[in-house]
């Protein structure tokens, strides 16, 4: 039965519930019990925002708490997952991932095809991204293109409860090493989730919105910002199509390209820097699958190429706006490029 | 009599069999390298053997090792099929990861061998997941993680140290110091004199031995090994040993001192000195070294002939296997 939880609810279902189901899935990270070794409450924090909060009661000794160690933890779990168990390790913030970056990008993304497809390495790494916190430079970036970029990493980044459930679910279930993307702005939105487990295949994009005018693509927490874009554009007659790619690698590039040939118009939305981002990426290939069917330039609205700003002022004119959106969408349907 | 040795006769036999497989593996290698027939970078574990061996020895398929980017030896020992790794090494299909992975990435997970490793210290936090997952299993499983004197310096080794103490994982830490991290002296790079001074600083039992001496090295293994099974933790075992070839193939090893690896080959070979050992307390007779010896030369002859004789990978295969599904 749905009802109405957050997304941060709907995480701690999806861990709770696979935990239940399969006994090798084990979760580690930072203070995810919180209080290991203290003279106060065990299980204190549940994770930095409280997502693995009260999972400790149920599973004790599968939940491991770590040492501020990225690289030997995050290296553990996907030893671990080499032979035979699921882990799933939490690395607080994505912009940690530099001192760890070789455990995936060497090590869990290349054992399967550097083995000669002999190895299975079913890891998920949970992380948090994005900005919007105020949390400044090191602790605000998207950085998904970075791992979008390797052979043998999934990426996935969900903008609803719905979707952060059942793409969880289904990223332990996986064989594959996932990195999981969390918005940390998205934590708190609430919206249907069924109780019994779900999981949603990777590698499917889902039309959010349907409209004739112009296609919007993007994911993560800019889904709602295009969202947004699309209801104000909707009054002046703008009818838009949000697609939510959900999962960026393995990439549905068939909903997108269906969307632009129905439209012919494309705005690719993206948290991340320009250059190399998601949007450039999705924009080079409809230009290669779909060029006949555009009817004017592809526009890109991304965080601009400087690192995330601390002052409320400038982090707030860093992330794409639902006004930048729109107006992009107007550059796009009119066919003049800024 | 008593006997002299800690191990049965066939085991003597075993362990011999096994120094001598990676000694003739690692000598053709060099050869064949500088013949021009071996493609990439290649490091040899000759002048090695007896850690390898020694350590080994103590293992099953069900124990996990995290090989280094000289990990031949550490194969061999752990039973990785001779003829798929020189087929690897030839990068041809067949291969131990069809040719896929090459001289640095040898892996066969069902004999507990989870990879040669082109990333110094990469292997450490690896094998801390495969003594964690051992320790879940509750079977007595440990997991060995090699590293060299120069990968000790690694932030992700000093880091599994620490990890490895916190979680009282069933893992051994083996340093291999042969003295030169690539062309650069241990005792340069490294700040302390002695690993078992560093392990106590990770809060581990650390202890030494030659590693030129295979029944030293078995002991010690023996050891950690066995308190690990047992629930006992965590430790480092520093093996100090030598390195006949250069850090890789084509190395001119201009930085070594005049007549050193002469002196080394002469004094400190790990075989020879099993040999005087074994023959020298009457246990083996020369005539059944020799017969291993010759077996073991034409096993790697074998190998050889397949690996050149072996298909290439397709075109097909260089998009195969990244990943279970996509």
């Amino acid at each position: 039965m749905a009802r109405k939880i957050s997304i941060k609810d709907a995480i701690h279902e999806a861990l709770d519930q696979e935990m239940a189901r399969d006994p090798s899935v084990i979760v580690m990270g930072e203070d995810i019990v919180g209080g290991a070794g203290s003279p106060g409450e065990r299980d204190a924090w549940g994770g930095v925002l409280g997502v693995t909060k009260g999972l400790y009661a149920k599973y004790s000794d599968r939940l491991l708490d770590t040492p501020l160690s990225e690289s030997a933890y995050v290296g553990a779990a996907i030893g671990a997952a080499c032979c035979g168990m699921r882990p799933v390790a939490e690395l607080m913030f994505i912009d940690f991932m530099g001192v760890c970056f070789d455990q995936l990008f060497n090590q869990a993304a290349k054992f399967k095809y550097m083995f000669g497809g002999k190895a299975r390495t079913p890891v998920v790494i949970r992380t948090m991204v994005g900005a919007g916190f105020r949390a400044a430079a090191q602790h605000s970036q998207m950085l998904t293109p970075i791992f979008t970029h390797i052979p043998g990493l999934k990426v996935v980044c969900p903008s609803t409860p719905y979707d952060a459930k059942g793409l969880l679910i289904q990223s332990i279930r996986d064989d594959d090493p996932v990195i999981f993307c969390e918005h940390k702005a998205l934590y708190g939105l609430e919206g249907d989730v069924p109780e019994a487990p779900y999981a949603i295949p990777l590698g499917e994009a889902t039309v959010v919105r349907e409209g004739r005018s112009c296609s919007i693509v993007t994911y993560g927490m800019m889904v709602h910002r295009a969202t947004e874009a699309a209801a104000a554009l909707a009054k002046e007659g703008v009818d838009c199509e949000v697609v939510d790619l959900r999962s960026l690698s393995p990439l549905d590039l068939d909903t997108v390209i269906e969307s632009v040939e129905k439209t012919g118009h494309l705005v690719c939305v993206d948290e991340a820097h320009p250059r190399c981002s998601i949007a450039a990426d999705i924009s080079a290939q409809v230009v290669q699958r779909a060029f006949p069917s555009l009817r004017a330039q592809i526009e890109m609205v991304t965080a601009p190429h400087t690192p995330v700003p601390f002052s409320p002022v400038l982090e707030d004119l860093y992330i794409p706006s639902a006004k930048q959106i729109a107006e992009a969408v107007h550059r796009a349907m009119s066919g003049a490029p800024r | 009599m008593a006997d002299p040795f800690p191990m049965k006769r066939e085991d003597l036999l075993r362990a011999y069999r096994t120094m001598r497989t990676i000694r003739e593996f690692e000598e053709r290698l060099h050869v064949d390298f500088a013949r021009g027939d071996i493609p990439g970078f290649v490091h040899l574990y000759a002048g090695e053997e007896a850690a390898a061996t020694g350590i080994m020895l103590h293992l099953n398929d069900g124990d996990r090792i995290a090989s280094t980017h000289r990990g031949h030896g550490h194969c061999i020992a752990k039973g990785v099929d001779v003829a798929e790794m020189m087929k690897e090494i030839y990068g041809k299909k067949g291969g131990a990861c069809q040719g896929k992975g090459g001289s640095m990435h040898i892996a066969d997970l069902d004999r507990g061998m989870m990879g040669a490793n082109g990333i110094l210290g990469a292997g450490a936090p690896l094998a801390c997941g495969a003594a964690l997952a051992a320790k879940y299993r509750g079977k007595g499983e440990v997991a060995i993680s090699f590293v060299g004197d120069g990968a000790s310096n690694q932030g992700m080794f000093l880091e599994s140290l620490n990890l490895a103490a916190v979680w009282n994982l069933p893992a051994i830490f083996v340093v291999e110091n042969n003295g030169y991290a690539e062309s650069t002296s241990r005792d340069y790079a490294v700040a302390v004199d002695s690993y078992v001074d560093r392990a106590a600083g990770f809060g581990l039992p650390g202890v030494t031995v030659d590693g030129t001496d295979f029944f030293g090295v078995y002991e010690a293994a023996g050891e950690v090994i066995r308190r690990a099974r047992g629930g006992g933790g965590p430790a480092l075992l520093e093996c100090k040993m030598i390195r006949f070839f250069g850090h890789f193939e084509g190395d001119q090893q201009t930085y070594r001192g005049r007549g050193e690896v002469e002196d080394l080959r002469a004094n400190q070979d790990c075989i020879k000195k099993f040999n005087a050992q074994v023959v020298g307390a009457g246990v083996v007779k020369p005539a059944e070294l020799e017969a291993i010896d010759r077996e073991a030369k034409e096993l790697i002859e074998r190998a050889v002939t397949e690996a050149k004789a072996a298909p290439a990978p397709t075109a097909q295969d260089l998009l195969t296997d990244v990943y279970v599904r996509y």
